[in-house]
């Protein structure tokens, strides 16, 4: 490709990538949404990332060329791979792979070399997202993050191991596990086991981190299987925690947040007080915070592809200035750290055999992240509807799940990586064209509403067989028209009953196979896969 | 008499004379609205909780009439003003014309 | 993405009568007003069979909450004793789709205000 040769050229350095002119007397580390990625993958930024109401032409709805524009990235750069989209195959075969934890490790012991009090967050969706993870209940992810040391962490993705295997690990945690709107759901009162935040003395300040969970975990994953939790954002009792932890000396006010950026956005507006926001949950890396009054939002990627450092200098209990760098973990140019390598390895040793197994091959570039479609879901999609014969396929739109470049085997491991979790049973059902309607208006609302307090961060569901056009400035009923069967081009009809397949069902008791033995199966079967351009969906109002 | 009902309150044990307390209440109460089928299409009778007290030595706090739109396991808090040490008494009001009831002390610090 | 059961938007005829009826039935026709009501509810809800809500008055006698979007609009109504705290109360409600829920206050002057808010239910699933 056209970036590869110059890719090859420009030698990066570890030293260059982690180049930081220390500032100030406060250094804040932030992880988030690494998805149980411990190994190094590649992963495409999106190339289309909507923004509504006030959000609109707005980072981090902002993507490609016109976001390397906005931040003076040249083209072909690192920087140009890692935070935007465009090339995204010719840049992948130069600069390599990115994120593993134990990369991950080494710039954190480099940033810890200069600066030993250094704090460590960690956003969440941390134990989620793979076959090992998966098996082992989310302990190997305990076990390497514990490695690394964190001085706290929020959730999201975690609560689908189910309320009891939760309260186990955080009963063993040795870090804070933050989180001001988890509630005890019966009494309405702050979870116990969940402060609301931590104080630490560093350089000489009172820093408070409060942490914030994700607020509609009851709606965007299964409520059944942690129902004694309540969430929600709760930005009165975030800001009586603010005032509570200012009044009680804090100089610093820091919430590691996974609320989703524009969320984050909408509460620094509201909450008076915080003067960082550590933002997660909707993946987004940005190589600058996001200024909102006097409060920075830091948007530090996913997959274990980003650490965010800030430096801070904090004098007479207030944030006078900051330093702050989006590192990205080209994982060819950063060293691994053996220790953790080697806790890495120890983890995934007893599955090592079953992760490689190579299932079939891939012509096409494989990838999740864009507002309506991604290749992976394409090929989920195909895999539903041939394995489950239905009519109709629906995909959920999350965010997490590596790429896949062309020519790539494509291994169990692989399949796991953007399907695996507890709740992956591909339903087949009947729906009529008027349910259907309503489903995509439905989540259509969750990501195109102007409010973001209704933005659940996430994309569109992903259909395959199914067409349709979809108006973003419409209210919610409006939006989709146009709905067509693809394999026979007739409009959807509202009263006939389609057979519909689809997985990652909120409702308990939902039937079927796991869908990763569904894609495995279909992979199996096409030996080579290659996804062609998708167009089923018309947008219009962008 | 239904099974499983279970009231729970949660009162402070102690207040000053003229304090405003907070009372959060639970009854274990499958709350049937009367609206739903059974597996074979028979309407299942309504059979809720349709009332709740609360009184402090015998003058009222509050008095709630409850509706079909109430979910499972009645909550319902609200405040009360404590002028003196007595006993709160709470009285939840069943369809069937089960009365279930419990009390808590509260002293004056 | 659920396969579960989602009422459909359209909010038959029959609910909004019932409804009127019921506000009719509190104010006995007299107007209502808006003013000293709070009502506090979730933007989203969680779980549409437990939404939480808040009344809050500072001058009311009682006050009726209605979810005009359900089948049977009546809620509660709470009555404040003489020991009342305050003229506030919490509960947590089933509502069969997205719909304002109202409040209306009786207060002690005699008159009524109202307070609405919109409670988003939805089908949930998906996530970042
Ligand atoms: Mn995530
Ligand atoms: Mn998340």
């Amino acid at each position: 490709g056209k970036w590869g040769r110059i890719a090859a050229q420009q030698a990066l350095t570890q030293d260059q990538l982690l180049q930081f002119d220390s500032f100030g007397n406060v250094c804040l580390m932030h992880i988030t949404d690494i998805h149980a990625q411990l190994k190094p993958i590649y992963f495409r930024e999106p190339s289309i990332n909507i923004g509504v109401g006030a959000n609109k032409g707005a980072v981090p709805h902002i993507t490609g060329a016109e976001f390397r524009k906005m931040y003076g990235i040249d083209d072909g750069s690192y920087a140009h791979y890692a935070l935007s989209s465009g090339d995204f195959e010719a840049l992948a075969r130069g600069y390599g792979r990115v994120g593993g934890l134990d990369r991950v490790a080494t710039v954190i012991n480099q940033i810890r070399s200069e600066r030993p009090d250094a704090l460590l967050l960690d956003g969440g969706d941390t134990w989620h997202g793979s076959y090992t993870c998966y098996h082992t209940q989310g302990q190997d992810m305990v076990d390497v993050m514990n490695t690394l040391k964190p001085d706290a962490m929020t959730f999201h993705w975690e609560f689908t191991l189910g309320s009891d295997r939760v309260n186990e690990i955080v009963e063993g945690l040795p870090f804070a596990a933050l989180g001001q709107n988890i509630f005890d759901a019966e009494w309405d009162e702050p979870a116990e086991l969940f402060p609301p935040y931590k104080f630490f003395e560093r350089g000489g300040v009172k820093i408070a981190v409060i942490g914030q969970a994700f607020p509609y975990m009851p709606i965007a994953n299964p409520g059944w299987m942690f129902p004694e939790y309540a969430f929600g954002i709760r930005d009165e009792h975030m800001q009586e925690i603010v005032d509570q932890v200012r009044a009680k000396g804090a100089e610093l006010v820091v919430c590691l947040s996974h609320n989703g950026f524009d969320v984050d956005k909408k509460m620094a507006g509201i909450v008076s007080g915080i003067d960082v926001i550590l933002s997660g949950h909707t993946h987004d890396a940005l190589p600058e915070p996001v200024l909102v009054g006097d409060t920075i939002i830091v948007a530090s990627g996913s997959n274990g592809k980003f650490v965010s450092r800030v430096d801070l200098d904090v004098r007479d209990g207030r944030m006078m200035g900051f330093r702050h760098k989006l590192i990205p973990v080209l994982s060819d140019v950063i060293a691994p750290d053996p220790d953790v390598a080697a806790v890495i390895d120890s983890v995934r040793a007893p599955y090592e055999e079953t992760l490689a197994e190579v299932i079939g091959q891939t012509d096409s570039l494989l990838y999740r992240r864009g507002n309506f479609n991604g290749t992976w879901d394409d090929l989920i999609c195909d895999a539903l509807i041939s394995e489950r014969d239905a009519d109709i396929a629906l995909s959920p739109g999350v965010r997490w799940g590596p790429s896949l470049l062309p020519g790539q085997d494509i291994t169990r491991e692989d399949i796991w990586n953007v399907t695996s979790m507890s709740y992956g049973a591909a339903y087949r059902t009947e729906m009529t064209g008027e349910f259907l309607h309503v489903v995509l208006e439905d989540v259509a609302d969750n990501l195109f509403n102007p409010d973001p307090y209704y933005q659940q961060g996430g994309d569109m569901v992903r259909t395959g067989g199914l067409g349709y056009r979809i108006d973003i400035t419409q209210p919610q009923g409006s939006r989709i028209t146009d709905m067509v069967l693809l394999k026979t081009g007739e409009k959807i009809d509202p009263a006939r009953i389609y057979q519909v397949a689809g997985w990652a069902s909120v409702n308990e008791g939902t039937q079927g196979p796991p869908i990763w033995d569904v894609v495995e199966s279909h992979i199996r079967k096409q030996g080579r896969v290659s996804v062609a351009p998708n167009t089923s969906v018309e947008v219009v109002g962008a | 008499m239904a099974k499983g009902v279970k009231p729970r309150v949660k009162v402070p044990k102690t207040a000053a004379a003229g304090d405003i307390i907070t009372i959060k209440t639970l009854i274990s109460h499958k709350m049937e609205s009367g609206q739903r089928k059974d597996d074979d299409g028979n309407v299942i009778p309504r059979s809720i909780i349709n009332r709740f007290t609360c009184d402090f030595n015998g003058e009222n706090v509050v008095d709630v009439t409850l509706e079909p739109a109430i979910s499972t396991n009645p909550y319902l808090e609200f405040e009360a003003l404590v002028p003196e040490a007595g006993e709160f008494t709470f009285t939840w009001y069943d369809d069937d014309g089960s009365v279930y009831d419990t009390s808590k002390k509260i002293a004056i610090e | 993405m659920g396969s579960g059961a989602i009422l459909a938007a359209g909010l038959p005829l029959r609910a909004w009568a019932v409804g009127e009826e019921a506000i009719a039935a509190f104010t006995g026709g007299a107007p209502v007003g808006e003013g000293d009501i709070t009502l506090t509810a979730p933007e989203i809800a969680e779980n549409g069979n437990t939404v939480p809500i808040e009344v809050s008055s500072g001058s009311a006698s009682e006050i009726m909450v209605l979810a005009l979007g359900n089948p049977t609009p009546s809620v509660a109504t709470f009555k404040f004793g003489k020991l009342a705290g305050s003229r506030a109360a919490s509960t947590r409600i089933r509502l069969a789709g997205t719909q304002d829920v109202v409040a209306i206050a009786k207060l002690e002057d005699g008159s009524f205000v109202q307070a609405k808010a919109t409670v988003k239910v939805t089908i949930g699933g998906c996530g970042g």
